[in-house]
């Protein structure tokens, strides 16, 4: 199986601040991996370099066998646009549009807009009925289930989500975890999570532990 | 406590001199531009009250000869020894080949106030050297610099002369001209009480100052459109401070909120935020005074050249500094502060304490309030309407153009709004649907320096086009009116007939002019009788008029009016009027006559000559190929021996009144690009502001895979946008603000209308700096976002470093 | 603000346009004459214009009272100022004039100013016959033949809401001051001739807006004619014309200055006209009493001492506002005298800036 992601050797520091030291791993087509670790571990520095968001000062990082470390401004704009998917704890959608148009958002700057798939994913997500509101008038988990509509909406490759249900309670973390790993697995795309909770890293396929910039098999599973 | 709550907040200045620089920018700049249109406007409005015309000439009586000549030196000593006030002025014209001077000798030892002699100016109080041989003569620059006679005394050049002249004592007058006796004598305005009149103690012919355009009425239309530009350089000048202070508040919540978490009691965090509030508009106003101190002193000279050139009402070019105009610009300024501050301190008040200490636009108007506010702008725009149509008075007017401005700035919010939703329902593409979006969602906090912007603008096309439209009527009246090439005055009818007599060959045609006084509909004024010609019926400009006005005018049965009789006595075509006891004719048309207080019909010269038998004409318009008209000017000087002034070419006349209107033009231009670049300023402060809390709002589209440059570009885009929505409503509030300014404003105050004229490529280059001033404000912080380090963007999503 | 040219020209007439001492009275003196001592006088011609002279005045002033026994005070005053040292006739004349004519009630003051340039006619003053005038004020010599020509006078002037016409009479001596008329002004030796004839009496009219009003009183008149009469640290005078009860006069004076103690001077005149001289120090001016005119403190309640004559008055100004707003403003009005001389006479004091 061909792998989506590869990280080899990574290394990236904030001034003097070493964040991830010679971080490497690997992810597949399919496949789910759950990154765990405590406050500034380095799990968020390593979603944003994965997503094209920073750049390594060290290591390569390859999507679809791609080298994307050494891409210019725009490339990595075009990369972000049609590969990756993001779900951030607090991913602000865009307060000026509306749902459907959020939905729509990524999928159509990359012109690969297919109304079907919105639809499909407005009603895996329960979205229907509020398609026409903005942002501020939806719940906390309307709001990150409209950013998993748009994260798959264009059908990425690679899906990145940074505590995707860190700000909600534990019932609504969990349907929408649940939602997003059933897409996720309709669509193929890999998957890689960060999370405090155990509890929701154990339903990945795979888990790593990150700690002081560097990973480690998980002491608990 | 107050103490280190005043320490804390000013404690952000430290940490961003920017933004505090950038707040007493703001303030200054409001303060400075209206302190400065002010400055002008009192200095001016100081000096015209003791302005007089050039030498009083045109304001003061005259004594001369019945026969032209000048007067005996012995009668002029001799009413002054029977204790009239009469002052002696000998004027004549040196000529050396194709050089002219005309030189005026005057005796300020006697010359009443009124006729306010020029300074010495820079040339410095030599006075001994005025007065003793060989004496000064005082010109102009131009005048120095053109071609002189030969063997002229020391020159001092000061602006105050007519052009083309030279003033002097009148002892060198005298020996320059070799003539001692008098031309004429001015006459006091006031003689001393318990003495007989004057008209009986001499038999010199009293002149009274020929009718004309009175300098006073086009000075105050002046002093009309800096008073407007001052009104709206004070809206200006008060949304500026608002969005100032606005900012102050916003780019400090997080501040205060922790200040309260704290435990400040919020009385003393108010009492420390009106502390600083304070001292800033006190410091950010003085330093807006020196700037607009020194905008005005480096617009007085303009100014003072064309008030002087309406035919001399004198002020100095230097300004002097004034408690009055500066204590007003501190006052609007800490005004602008207060209500500015009550406003953000309410805010304050309100500000919930654990709600999370995120930046968010300022003054974010919900939807209900944009309402209200449309709401009151749509009163206030009826409000202007109904003043300007049924107000009646020049109080009103004004209302009118406040309501105007007022109703227009608040209507603008909610405008733009709409606008942008409809122009987003055709937006193609996401980042189209985006930009628009975000623009209107931007609006709120951006709302009052757009409002700024709208001002500006319609304040530039207003008065740019009242401006032209003066210009251009004005400049093209005297076209009409001035027609002949030269008009020559008789002193006696004896020598008029003569004049005409030795005209009538020489000429293409000579057309008598004769007036009386008269009293027409209830109101002092003149009938004139003059002569049917092409010269008249083909130039003369009616603003209403029967079918065949001249040919029935020149049947005798019918007389033409000014505007101004027809506005104050409410006349139209067909109406009849009286213009002698017993004589009513029908009126066939209407001319504008404009700067022309006085009440004006005229006739045909016969019907003329048959209500006043007794009135010869003695004055004459000359139709001369223009190229002969100054040699026919000199030779009737010489020969004639008529008073240099008697000779009018109409040349000169029409250029000099070409360059005071453009000098007019430079001012108002200048203070159009002035407030247009603080209201630029201010749309900077106000992207500047939104900067930074709009990095919540540009980080996901940036993940989502958009550049940063891009992102600018848009920024840069977002910017022109709005700079030209509010272009687009600033245009029919400009014009509105014109035909109010002309047609309401004017006629209360001067009871004439002008004509309105469009100017589009004015607009198309105002449009122009709308966008640049647009660009530049746009510039930074578009700059700023193209460089922005990933990492900060990053810092919105992220919740470890 | 730039002063304009009228404004100047009142600063140069009255002297010339510069910023030492009063009116500019402390500048040099180049070209013109200078006073000589001893003085040697010649009438009637010396009652005309010196213009040899910088400067040169007539100067009357009259206290008056009317029916109801109303105190007023009259000024009729003409200076000449030449701008150079010579006269001509026509435009070309170097003398300027300056008319100042005031007219003091207990509770108003009024003040009128005129100019004109000599060689015209429209000013002017003539020994043979004796004339002065500016414009339609005059001061006309009514003297009989064989008399001085100073011995009758008619003085009239009018100003705005003012007007005074006055027949002067005497049969007193004119009376010299300082060493026979030649009156020193500073320890320098600045110096003018200086003479007046102090005893007249008068009638006349001086009109208001309200009416005419009949007056008598006396009056004198002061000549003086200088090229440099101030020392350039002199600021200005305060001087006195006293007539008292008993027929006695005094003229005295006191010559601020910046640099100096003041320079004082005398003239006691005897009812029967023999006069004596008082040389700096003899006479005491002090002020008492200060009035606020015109923006500036002006005293006008004195003490006057001259104990060599066992004299000590004091002076109060009917009307303390007796300002004269004229181009270069000075305050002259009629005082009351008591104390060991009760009478009345005239204060005149400049340079008060």
């Amino acid at each position: 199986m061909s792998k989506v992601l590869e990280i080899e050797r990574l290394s990236k520091a904030y001034g003097t601040v070493a964040v991830l030291r010679d971080v490497s791993l690997a992810l597949a087509h399919g496949q789910t991996l759950a990154l765990t670790g405590e406050s500034g571990s380095g799990k968020s520095t390593l979603m944003h370099l994965a997503a094209a968001l920073d750049t390594p000062d060290q290591g390569s990082i390859r999507l679809s066998g791609q080298e994307i470390s050494g891409l210019d401004d725009a490339a990595r704009a075009a990369l972000r646009r049609d590969r990756i998917g993001l779900v951030f704890q607090q991913f602000n959608l865009i307060p000026s549009l509306s749902v459907a148009q959020n939905i729509a958002f990524q999928a159509r700057l990359g012109g690969h807009h297919d109304p079907a798939r919105d639809a499909m994913l407005a009603r895996r997500l329960g979205l229907s009925e509020m398609l026409g509101r903005y942002p501020e008038e939806l719940s906390g988990g309307q709001q990150q289930r409209v950013a998993i509509a748009r994260a798959l909406a264009h059908a990425p490759m690679l899906i990145l989500a940074d505590e995707p249900t860190g700000n909600l309670d534990e019932a609504t973390g969990d349907a929408v975890l649940d939602l997003m790993l059933e897409l996720v697995g309709e669509t193929g795309a890999a998957l890689m999570m960060v999370t405090h909770s155990t509890r929701l890293a154990a339903r990945l396929d795979r888990r790593l532990h990150l700690s002081r910039g560097q990973l480690s098999a998980p002491n608990a599973v | 406590m107050i103490g280190t709550a005043l320490f804390t907040l000013l404690s952000h200045w430290r940490r961003h001199p920017g933004q505090f620089a950038m707040l007493v920018l703001g303030l200054a700049l409001a303060t400075a531009l209206w302190s400065g249109v002010q400055a002008i406007n009192a200095q001016a409005r100081a000096a015209y009250a003791t302005a007089a015309a050039t030498l009083g000439q045109d304001r003061l009586d005259r004594l001369q000869s019945p026969d032209g000549r000048p007067v005996p030196l012995a009668e002029y000593v001799a009413l002054r020894r029977a204790g009239y006030l009469v002052s002696p002025v000998i004027s004549g014209e040196l000529r050396a080949g194709d050089a002219r001077l005309r030189l005026l000798g005057i005796d300020p030892l006697t010359a009443p106030p009124e006729a306010n002699t020029p300074t010495l100016g820079d040339a410095g109080l030599d006075l001994t050297g005025f007065f003793t041989a060989p004496g000064l003569l005082l010109m102009t620059q131009d005048t120095a610099t053109a071609a002189l006679p030969p063997d002229l005394p020391p020159i001092r050049v000061t602006d105050t002369i007519p052009p083309g002249a030279a003033l002097a004592d009148i002892g060198t007058a005298s020996r320059l001209l070799g003539q001692s006796d008098p031309s004429y004598l001015l006459v006091a305005p006031v003689q001393p009480a318990h003495l007989p009149l004057l008209a009986t103690a001499t038999t010199l012919q009293r002149v009274a100052p020929e009718q004309r355009a009175d300098p006073a009425q086009l000075t105050d239309s002046f002093h009309l459109n800096l008073t407007a530009f001052g009104l709206l350089a004070f809206a200006v000048g008060l949304f500026i401070v608002h969005a100032a202070i606005g900012l102050a508040f916003e780019q400090r919540r997080a501040t205060i909120r922790t200040l309260r978490a704290l435990g400040l009691p919020l009385r003393s965090l108010l009492t420390a935020f009106g502390l600083e509030l304070a001292v800033l508009g006190l410091v950010s106003g003085l330093a807006g005074l020196i700037l607009g101190y020194a905008i005005a002193a480096a617009l007085m000279p303009g100014v003072a050249g064309t008030l002087r050139g309406l035919y001399g009402a004198d002020l100095p070019g230097t300004l002097s500094f004034d408690p009055a105009w500066a204590g007003a610009a501190l006052v609007m300024t800490l005004a602008g502060v207060a209500i500015a501050a009550a406003q953000a301190m309410g805010r304050t008040a309100r500000l919930p304490i654990l709600a999370t200490a995120r930046p968010e636009a300022w003054g974010q108007a919900s939807a209900r309030l944009m309402r209200g506010q449309a709401m009151v702008a749509v009163v206030l725009l009826a409000a202007s309407g109904a003043l300007a149509l049924w107000g009646g008075a020049l109080i009103t007017g004004f209302g009118a153009v406040a309501c105007l401005f007022l109703g227009a700035a608040l209507l603008l919010p909610v405008t733009l709004t709409a606008l942008l939703r409809l122009a987003q329902r055709r937006a193609r593409g996401p980042l189209g649907e985006w930009l628009l979006a975000d623009t209107r969602q931007q609006m709120p906090g951006l709302s009052l320096a757009l409002m700024a912007l709208l001002l500006a603008l319609s304040a530039n096309i207003g008065v740019s086009t009242m401006v032209g439209s003066f210009r251009a009527t004005f400049v093209g009246w005297l076209d009409q009116r001035l027609v002949a090439e030269l008009y020559v005055t008789a002193p006696t009818p004896a020598e008029a007939a003569r004049l005409h007599a030795y005209l009538a060959p020489r000429t293409d045609a000579v057309l008598p002019v004769v007036w009386a006084d008269a009293t027409l509909a209830g109101r002092p004024g003149a009938v004139y009788g003059q002569a049917d010609h092409a010269t008249f019926r083909d130039h003369w400009p009616l603003i209403a008029a029967l079918p065949d006005a001249w040919d029935r005018l020149a049947t005798g049965d019918g007389v033409l009016i000014n505007e101004q009789l027809a506005r104050f006595a409410r006349l139209s075509p067909g109406d009849a009027l009286t213009i002698a006891p017993g004589v009513s004719l029908p009126i066939l048309g209407v001319y504008s006559d404009y700067g022309n207080p006085q009440a004006q019909a005229i006739v045909t010269l016969d019907r003329f000559a048959a209500i006043h038998p007794d009135i010869a004409p003695t004055r004459f318009a000359l139709r001369i190929a223009p190229d002969r008209a100054a040699g026919l000017a000199s030779i009737l000087r010489d020969d004639f021996g008529l008073p240099a002034d008697a000779v009018i070419n109409q040349t000169q006349i029409k250029r000099f009144s070409v360059d005071v209107f453009d000098q007019t033009f430079q001012i108002t231009g200048a203070l159009n690009l002035l407030t247009l670049g603080v209201a630029g300023f201010a749309l900077l402060t106000g992207l500047v502001t939104l900067a930074d809390m709009r990095l919540a709002q540009l980080a996901p589209v940036w993940a989502l895979g958009i550049t940063r440059a891009r992102l600018a570009r848009f920024e840069w885009a977002r910017s022109l946008i709005l700079a030209g929505l509010t272009f687009a409503l600033a245009l029919p509030v400009g014009l509105a603000l014109a035909w109010m300014l002309l047609a309401v404003i004017n006629v209360q105050a001067f009871g004439w209308r002008l004509p309105m004229q469009v100017f589009p490529i004015d607009a198309a280059r105002l449009l122009g700096l709308a966008l640049i001033a647009a660009t530049l404000a746009a510039a930074l912080p578009a700059l700023r976002l193209a460089r922005i380090s990933p990492s900060r963007l990053l810092k919105v999503f992220a919740h470890e470093a | 603000m730039k002063p304009s040219l009228y404004a100047a020209l009142l600063w140069l007439i009255a002297g010339q346009a510069t910023a030492q001492g009063f009116a500019g009275l402390g500048t040099e003196a180049a070209g013109f004459s200078i006073p000589q001592s001893p003085a040697i006088f010649d009438f009637p011609a010396d009652h005309g214009p010196h213009p040899g002279y910088r400067i040169e005045w007539w100067y009357l002033t009259a206290s008056l009272t009317g029916p109801d026994g109303t105190d007023y005070g009259a000024q009729w005053t003409l200076f000449r100022s030449a701008l150079a040292p010579h006269d001509a006739q026509g435009w070309d004349g170097s003398q300027l004039w300056m008319g100042h004519a005031g007219l003091t009630t207990p509770d108003r003051h009024f003040s009128a100013e005129r100019l004109a340039r000599g060689g015209i006619g429209q000013a002017g003053v003539t020994a043979e016959p004796f004339a002065a005038w500016i414009d339609d004020w005059a001061m006309t010599s009514t003297a009989p033949a064989g008399a001085d020509a100073l011995d009758a006078l008619r003085v009239t002037a009018r100003g705005d809401g003012f007007a005074h016409d006055l027949a002067l009479t005497t049969t007193g001596p004119l009376i010299f001051h300082g060493q026979a008329g030649y009156s020193v002004k500073s320890a320098q030796g600045q110096a003018s001739y200086y003479y007046s004839q102090p005893f007249y009496s008068l009638s006349g009219t001086i009109t208001l807006n309200d009416g005419v009003i009949p007056v008598t009183g006396t009056a004198w008149l002061d000549r003086e004619w200088s090229s440099q009469p101030l020392s350039e640290t002199q600021d200005g005078w305060d001087w006195v014309s006293l007539q008292f009860d008993d027929g006695a006069r005094l003229m005295g004076f006191t010559l601020r200055d910046r640099a100096a103690p003041s320079f004082t001077a005398a003239t006691w005149i005897a009812p029967d006209g023999q006069s004596q001289s008082y040389r700096d120090g003899a006479l005491s001016m002090t002020p008492l009493a200060q009035s606020r005119v015109a923006g500036r403190d002006v005293p006008t309640t004195w003490r006057i001492e001259l104990p060599d004559r066992a004299l000590d008055v004091t002076a109060s100004a009917i009307n303390p506002h007796s300002w004269m707003d004229v181009s270069v403003p000075y305050w002259e009005g009629p005082v009351r005298v008591t104390g060991t001389h009760p009478g009345r006479g005239y204060l005149e004091m400049t340079g008060y800036e």
